[in-house]
């Protein structure tokens, strides 16, 4: 089990792709804000989360996709989460925030 | 009375020690025989609960500890969390927090308001009480369908 969080960040051309592992709370959501925010504002970035590392995750986080969300729309940038663990993406369901953050349910091949 | 275990923990009300008090709980929980769901459930909302008593501390700019009891009993697990900082204005609170509504705009949407409304949909009985400091006192009930030990079979109810 790792309460820690690291964050790889692969830019390409218009594209951001952000690889979170560990967890998300009131103590690594400042890193994931820091990694984040600078990718939403760019001008008409796409930037995709892939969640699928992070074991745990709490409003911290939530609120850190909030912002995302805000300074993204503000660029006409988009945002989106991939690979969500169940659990995860319970938290965005149980707020209604699933119906404005872009979070892509596609089952993965295999798993 | 009815009889329970009961485990106290003093931390500093600062955010590198809600992992610390994430993995107390879930070993707690795990020791009464709550689910791998009700476990993520008790992680969520005490983490939430924590991350509100250092934040508050924090916005008092004071130092200030932050103390978690857990009630073990028989049924279910009573957790406290209480901070010692100053007043708080819990109508206040009570009035930010809610689940995301589709005719907000994204704009007015804050971003610490869903705390308080996860730790009420994860628990079964939630009271706050703010006359010194804040103590939020949760409870999580254990699933009443345990099979007994000299039951020799699973009775469901459908």
């Amino acid at each position: 089990m790792n309460i820690n969080l690291s964050i790889d960040v692969v830019e390409t051309d218009n594209q951001t792709v952000l690889t979170v592992k560990g967890e998300i709370d009131a103590y690594t959501a400042p890193l994931l804000k820091e990694k984040l925010l600078p990718a939403t504002a760019k001008e008409t970035e796409k930037i995709i989360v892939d969640l699928n590392d992070v074991t745990y995750m709490d409003s911290t986080g939530l609120g850190v996709f909030i912002s995302a969300l805000k300074s993204a729309k503000e660029h006409g940038s988009t945002l989106t989460l991939v690979n969500l663990q169940e659990r995860v993406h319970r938290l965005f369901k149980i707020t209604s925030l699933d119906s404005i953050i872009e979070i892509d349910t596609t089952i993965r091949g295999g798993e | 009375m009815e009889h329970f275990d009961f485990i106290e923990m003093k931390l500093p009300a600062k955010p590198e020690y809600v992992g610390v008090i994430r993995l107390s709980v879930s070993g707690i929980a795990n020791r009464m025989g709550f689910t791998y769901e009700d476990i993520e459930d008790l992680k969520v909302a005490i983490s939430e609960a924590m991350t509100n008593a250092t934040t508050h501390a924090y916005e008092e700019n004071e130092g200030g500890e932050v103390t978690v009891g857990f009630g073990l009993y028989r049924d279910r697990l009573e957790v406290m969390v209480a901070d010692h900082g100053g007043s708080f204005n819990l109508s206040e609170v009570k009035q930010q927090t809610g689940p995301y509504r589709q005719s907000e705009p994204i704009e007015n949407l804050r971003e610490g308001g869903f705390g308080l409304f996860l730790i009420d949909a994860l628990m079964d009985k939630v009271e706050i009480k703010s006359d010194y400091g804040v103590i939020v006192l949760m409870t999580k009930n254990l699933p009443t369908n345990e099979v007994g030990i000299d039951d020799d079979q699973i009775s469901t109810s459908q």
